[in-house]
């Protein structure tokens, strides 16, 4: 591996977006997939970070899912789009953020469609205008989270209270990172690092002490895919590549997984939940698996925020190995309490991934 | 007094210009930037299709133009049209005035890097066919270690819409081939396969070479593109690539990977090229006046062009290409 070939292409790849003053724009699964990611970023970029960042409570899904699945027509997606900007407009903002990738994949290609193409822009501004009597308008800036957390990564680091490190032997974790396929892939420019070698993740591993592992399926999907999953006869197609992938990087003995973006975790969590149910194997040390975490859930991990604040019991994959790696204190009787208290069940114990 | 004509480029197409101007009694003068004559062939140890040594082919031109007036390590640095042809100042100052000018300023090779897939200039074992022909030459390259498992990827930086270059570089298949078959013969015992779109085996002896490659040396062509390339614990290249006969993807595990970087035009030429005013065509080469019966000749009257600078093109081609512009160039003086 030649370091500097990388470092080269992350010196092509770099895109300017502001400091501050965003309309943020959730995601339509992440909530249920991982509810504490989006809240932390935003008490992350608020309140650690002292940011403007405004949340339009009419904001709804971008399609992305509909879009991708051939269930909506492009221009139904792109009026949807629309209108998520006229409400940026309306909130006085024009620096867009937004949760998920698939989003930032989409919003990407509506402007660079309505860029090559403005009798279409034309015809998206009609659409919004009758349905929705509502001023088109286009973002400024576009961003994707993870791009600003990258951006402060550094700030972030100088408030990290357990680096990723391993508190016993004082070695750097090894951390797998997994770009979300939407976030560069189809325009390399716009995301930080390109499509190939994106630095958007690897910045925030090395600005927080990991170890940046580098496998030969690091590039491919997740297995999430859609139409992967979504076609219920499709669903053996999207486990075999995670699998493919828990097969490439098992020989690195990865601590963490890193990924940015909604179905990423998810399917590199619950799929290892399935592997082990039908292989028996199992991919983290002593009958754990490896720990599939948002960027968000890592960022609030080293800056000390307590685990089940973050969600991190929504993961199949127990945390609490890494936990205890990194010397994070938790308190196991607290995991599957939820706010003020409540008691969110337990999960049914699996036969052989260890869950806890 | 001799007519001077400016020959812009040492390489192949320049030294055989200047070489046929000489011979009809006129005053070529050759400007090249580096500090040898000879070009990218210089670089080059066997030429395809019956591996011929490039050096034997080099020294030959070298004789060809002794008594051609050559400047080395200089460039034209402007040039203006004036009435009796065209008025140069080269980079050591000096100011020659010439009839007519002959723009051989070849090409550049692809940079590998532009494909990021590749991984060339990440992974240590991916090289270019260009390196691999130095190794040829000086038997020197610590990336290339007794490999048991070698690759080569065709069309790198050719018929690809993602860069630009929607055109064939007609010279990598067989070049490919030939080094396929180069490398064998020096590590007998390496696996080798080749990875490409169509082999266009177009000239002379090249269908041969294609089936020498096979039945002699072994090589397995796969018809299909490799997409990607990352590198694994041992330190040993994990391609990804499509078998579009089998109708399958393949992973394969290399020890070295050869891509075949296509030709693209000398841009170092641009500045000049437009204060000569010669345009360039769809494909970022020169553009000739006419495809069939003007290649030689530019939209602009004086200004002419020979070899790689339009085109790709092979060896053969850009030497039948220097002696067209030698006749059209002797044609234009004396009309």
């Amino acid at each position: 591996m030649i370091i500097e070939g990388k470092q080269k292409i992350w010196a092509d790849y770099q895109k300017d977006i502001p400091d501050d003053h965003y309309f943020y724009v959730r995601s339509c699964i992440r909530q249920a997939f991982w509810p504490g990611s989006e809240v932390t970023f935003l008490d992350i970029t608020r309140n650690k970070l002292r940011k403007d960042m405004y949340e339009n409570p009419y904001h709804t899904t971008c399609g992305g899912i509909a879009y991708h699945s051939d269930t909506i027509p492009q221009e139904t997606a792109m009026t949807i789009i629309a209108r998520q900007f006229a409400l940026m407009h309306e909130s006085g903002y024009e620096n867009y953020v937004c949760s998920c990738i698939t989003s930032f994949g989409c919003y990407t290609e509506t402007l660079e469609t309505w860029h090559e193409y403005p009798e279409l822009e034309a015809k998206i501004r009609q659409y919004l205008w009758d349905s929705c009597k509502k001023e088109f308008a286009k973002p400024k800036y576009l961003a994707h989270a993870s791009d600003l957390i990258y951006k402060f990564r550094f700030d972030i680091a100088k408030q990290m209270k357990f680096p990723l490190v391993n508190a016993k032997t004082g070695k750097p974790l090894k951390v797998v990172e997994h770009i979300g396929c939407h976030y560069s892939k189809m325009f390399p420019s716009k995301g930080f690092g390109g499509a190939e070698y994106p630095h958007v993740l690897v910045g925030m591993i090395e600005a927080w002490g990991g170890e940046v592992v580098d496998y030969p399926e690091r590039r491919h999907c997740c297995g999430f895919g859609f139409r992967q999953y979504f076609v219920q006869a499709n669903r053996g197609y999207s486990e075999s590549n995670t699998y493919k992938k828990f097969e490439s990087m098992e020989p690195y003995e990865p601590d963490l997984i890193i990924t940015n973006c909604p179905g990423c975790p998810y399917f590199l969590d619950r799929w290892q939940y399935v592997i082990a149910e039908q292989t028996g194997k199992t991919y983290g040390k002593s009958g754990y698996g490896i720990p599939a975490l948002t960027y968000e859930e890592v960022a609030g991990l080293v800056m000390g925020y307590d685990p089940w604040d973050l969600g991190l019991q929504m993961h199949q994959v127990a945390i609490e190995p890494l936990l205890e790696k990194m010397g994070v204190p938790y308190d196991p009787k607290k995991k599957y309490q939820g706010v003020n208290g409540k008691d969110l069940g337990r999960p049914q114990c699996p036969s052989c991934i260890k869950v806890s | 007094m001799k007519e001077k004509i400016l020959i812009i480029g040492g390489g192949a197409a320049g030294m055989e210009a200047a070489s046929q101007l000489y011979k009809m009694g006129l005053h070529p003068v050759i400007i090249e930037k580096s500090e040898a004559l000879g070009g990218h062939i210089a670089q080059w140890d066997r030429l395809f299709p019956a591996f011929h040594p490039a050096k034997d082919v080099v020294e030959k031109m070298l004789d060809d133009v002794k008594g051609v007036d050559v400047r080395l390590e200089t460039e034209v640095v402007d040039i203006q049209r004036d009435n009796n042809g065209f008025h140069a100042v080269l980079s050591n100052n000096e100011k020659l005035d010439v009839q007519a000018v002959v723009l051989a300023t070849g090409f550049d090779v692809f940079k590998a890097e532009r494909k990021q897939e590749y991984g060339y200039g990440i992974y240590n074992n991916v090289i270019t066919n260009a390196e691999l022909e130095q190794f040829f030459r000086t038997g020197k390259d610590e990336r290339i270690n007794h490999p048991k498992r070698i690759g080569f990827v065709h069309c790198v930086g050719a018929r690809d819409v993602k860069v630009c270059n929607t055109y064939c570089s007609k010279v990598c298949c067989a070049t490919a081939l030939k080094q396929a078959c180069e490398v064998k013969e020096v590590f007998p015992d390496a696996e080798v396969y080749t990875f490409y779109m169509d082999l266009r085996m177009f000239g002379p002896g090249y269908e041969d070479l294609y089936l020498k490659t096979q039945k002699d040396f072994d090589v397995k062509c796969v018809r299909g593109r490799v997409c990607e390339v990352s590198e694994n614990m041992d330190g040993k290249l994990v391609i990804k690539a499509e078998d579009t006969l089998f109708g399958k993807p393949l992973k394969m595990t290399l020890d070295l990977l050869v891509l075949m970087c296509s030709m693209e035009k000398n841009k170092s030429i641009n500045a000049i090229q437009q204060k000569l005013g010669v345009a360039d065509n769809s494909d970022g080469f020169m553009q000739s006046k006419d495809t069939y019966l003007g290649m030689n000749e530019t939209a602009q009257e004086g200004v002419f062009v020979a070899g790689a600078c339009t085109a790709p093109k092979s060896l053969p081609d850009t030497i039948a290409e220097a002696r067209a512009v030698a006749v059209e160039v002797f044609n234009y003086i004396n009309r």
